[in-house]
């Protein structure tokens, strides 16, 4: 019997095209739009002028603040301007725009492909390179890593949980990182494991991906300490909540972090970026992306420079399909459609993907016909249909007692419910009202 | 037989008369004081419950009214100045007249001027559109069009105009609450000045972009040309973020900016239609385009 978590849990179809094609570098872009706001936190200080010339890896933006983080720049070229440029977020916001010429990377980063084993650093001295390097969770939340691995006094932490579930449908930019990086990736936990300094590592992944399962668990024989355990296949596996749940049977409290039960986690591709900011001296400026879509020509993973356009992944993936309805950014359960397709890729996008025009729409909103499946899928254990109401009825303080701030906004409830009710929409909504009172009452 | 009977009244007459005795003395120990104007003002107030003072209904208004000593920072929107008088006669204190205010919205990007350049097919709701992104088109100030302003409205004062996909305001039914201020996600409705007729002039547009991307994202958005603030003869024009704005205390109603105005983005709404003289000297045909347009707007609304 396989693990997995207890309280609900949906199904999706999985639909993972790009599973097979291997990573391929995209060809450099003529020009890149950096967002300054890539992170959770505040957003970075631009220190870059018009007209400065940067290397690839040169830091162009440094972090404001304790949660946020380091921008590089991911090409080489002139600094044509910082202005504002529609993202992804749908808002024009502040942004460094690099003209490209050639590929010039900052001498300090090592270019070789070798592994290196040997973890010279201490634990300190890696949380600040992660810091320098400007590594944020690549899972899709951009919470700033070094914040993350700065565990508080009184803490105790005896588990390091690897997010390699990848329970998005769609979305396979994980799934060929573990297969084509796994011995930096294992390295990579290794650091990570020294960061926190514990000796236990699991890695979980979802039984949908039985050759990396197979493959990591070979080589982790050769890192003590490291774990593989495949997992029953269940959307939304991939929360931090769940998975602590599905790995190691401990219920993250209310309101509290994976901290308060022993545990950090982090994504594969974090682990990745982690071992080549520490080992080869590499900040992050380049992702995997996967370009996915029924009707896409070449399903595929590339390896993208931060601030690449999305058309020139669609372009490069076979060109945006004449049944296109919706560009979504990220996979189809959590993902943002797009407004434009010039916006920049940036350190969260982990997918683009491409839904045709019948499966675009949403279903057409009933009346709620009091069925309780919502209920019965929330993997939090929360009651959407109420908090879908309370939010439209403006209630804010009854939903604040019946823990809308426990959302994750995995949208589970209106994958199922039968009356096509946006209730994730109005759940974020209130989610959003209720967290600036609980600000506002703090200062 | 008798005997029962009375021997009943009386013991019943007993415990009654003793526990009126311990419930007086309960009731004055226990004893709540409520100012009895505060019933007096409650009845004075409009009773719509709208919260537009502030307080949470008209109740807890009354309440404040009796409690401060200085009521002049206190206003009840919907009452206006007659009800204000009357709660302050009632009270003793004093009230300045206010001026009457009027809900006016800042946006004419109607589809034929404002392009759409995508489909928005989530929650019917401005609050949760404007928190995913900046709109159907390329203007991420102007009105998302999904009508929270007219949910939020308690007074049936606003309506969405089904051809312009923008909201509309009665003049003779708004009351300044405010509700649908604050409903905007965008901040685009104001509460202006109430001139006589209802006559109106304000720049219809919060597009903050530099003048050539408003252009490009709205025909009648505000480029911040500073035309209008020259031509002001009271200096009521104000230009911030490629953005200007006229004060409605200092505005005169003049109209001159009105024809100033090369997008068109300054209204005049409810004034007689202008001298044939007049538009022949601005041969220019956007302001031409929108006096007939605020024409048309008076007509529509004195119907």
């Amino acid at each position: 019997m396989l693990k997995t978590f207890t309280k609900g849990g949906v199904h999706p179809a999985e639909c993972k095209y790009s599973a097979s094609s291997a990573i391929e570098n995209l060809p450099l872009p003529k020009k890149v739009s950096i967002p300054l706001a890539q992170h959770i936190g505040a957003p970075s200080k631009p220190v870059v002028q018009k007209g400065d010339k940067v290397k690839v890896g040169d830091i162009i933006a440094e972090s404001a603040g304790f949660v946020s983080a380091n921008i590089h720049s991911s090409v080489s070229g002139t600094v044509s301007k910082i202005d504002n440029v529609l993202d992804s977020t749908g808002y024009k916001k502040p942004c460094v725009i690099i003209d490209v010429e050639g590929d010039e990377w900052n001498e300090k980063i090592n270019q070789s492909t070798d592994l290196k084993k040997e973890i010279s650093l201490t634990d300190k001295e890696i949380i600040q390179k992660i810091n320098q390097s400007g590594i944020v969770g690549l899972g899709g939340a951009t919470f700033p890593s070094h914040v993350k691995l700065s565990i508080p006094d009184g803490k105790k932490i005896d588990v390091l949980i690897i997010n390699g579930v990848e329970c998005e449908p769609y979305l396979t930019s994980d799934h060929r990182l573990m297969l084509e990086k796994s011995e930096e990736m294992l390295v990579g936990i290794q650091i990570l494991m020294k960061a926190v300094s514990v000796n236990r590592a699991i890695i979980g992944i979802e039984n949908n991906k039985p050759d990396a399962i197979e493959h990591l668990s070979g080589l982790v024989k050769n890192y003590p300490g490291i774990e593989v355990q495949a997992l029953k296949v269940k959307y939304p596996q991939g929360g931090e909540k769940q998975l602590i749940k599905a790995l190691i049977k401990r219920e993250v409290p209310s309101g509290g972090l994976p901290l308060d039960v022993g545990a950090v986690v982090h994504n594969v591709g974090t682990a990745f970026a982690v071992y080549e900011a520490v080992q080869k001296n590499k900040p992050l400026f380049e992702r995997v992306v996967t370009v996915t879509g029924k009707s896409v020509k070449k399903p595929s993973n590339f390896m993208v420079r931060i601030g690449t356009p999305v058309s020139e992944l669609i372009e490069a993936a076979g060109g945006l399909p004449e049944d296109t309805g919706k560009v979504i950014s990220g996979g189809p359960m959590m993902g943002k459609a797009l407004n434009a397709l010039e916006v920049p890729i940036t350190k969260g996008t982990s997918g683009i993907l491409i839904l045709p025009e019948e499966m675009a729409n949403r279903k057409p909103e009933n009346n709620c016909i009091r069925c309780a499946k919502c209920v019965s899928v929330c993997p939090q254990g929360l009651e959407p249909y109420l908090l879908n109401k309370l939010s439209q009825l403006e209630k804010n303080d009854i939903l604040e007692k019946n823990g809308v701030m426990d959302c994750i906004e995995c949208g589970s409830c209106a994958f199922t419910c039968p009356a096509g009710l946006p209730l994730l929409d109005y759940i974020r909504l209130g989610k959003s009202r209720v967290s600036r009172i609980i600000r506002s009452r703090k200062q | 037989m008798s005997t029962t009977i009375l021997f009943t009244i009386i013991s019943l007459s007993a415990i009654g008369g003793g526990a009126a005795i311990i419930l007086y003395f309960v009731a004055q120990k226990f004893k709540v004081y409520e100012d009895p104007r505060i019933d007096q003002v409650e009845e004075a107030l409009p009773g719509a419950n709208c919260g537009g003072c502030g307080y949470p209904g008209c109740r807890g208004f009354a309440e404040a009214l009796v409690k401060t000593d200085d009521i002049s920072e206190l206003n009840c929107p919907v009452g206006g100045n007659e009800t204000m008088s009357t709660i302050a006669k009632i009270l003793g204190k004093e009230v300045e007249a206010r001026e009457p205010l009027v809900a006016v919205v800042r946006c004419s990007g109607s589809p034929e001027h404002r392009k759409r350049v995508n489909q928005y097919d989530g929650a019917s709701s401005c609050a949760i559109s404007s928190s995913l992104y900046a709109g159907e088109t390329d203007c991420q100030y102007g009105c998302l069009g999904l009508g929270d302003c007219v949910d939020a409205c308690d007074f049936d004062a606003i309506y969405m105009d089904k051809k312009t996909g923008l909201p509309v305001v009665i003049d003779d039914n708004c009351t300044a609450c405010g509700a649908c201020v604050k409903a905007c996600p965008n901040d685009i409705i104001e509460l202006r000045k109430k001139n006589k007729k209802d006559r109106k002039i304000f720049v219809s547009c919060i597009n903050q972009d530099k003048g050539g991307i408003a252009r490009k994202a709205c025909r009648v958005a505000c480029i911040g040309c500073g035309k209008c603030v020259k031509v002001c003869p009271f200096d009521a024009i104000t230009m911030e973020n490629f953005l200007a704005y006229i004060d409605p205390v200092k505005c005169k109603l003049c109209r001159k900016c009105v024809t100033e105005c090369p997008t068109g983005s300054i209204l005049e709404i409810n004034f007689p239609p202008r001298k044939v003289k007049e538009d022949t000297k601005n041969a220019k045909s956007e302001p031409k385009k929108v006096s007939e347009k605020s024409e048309n707007n008076s007509s529509t609304q004195n119907k």
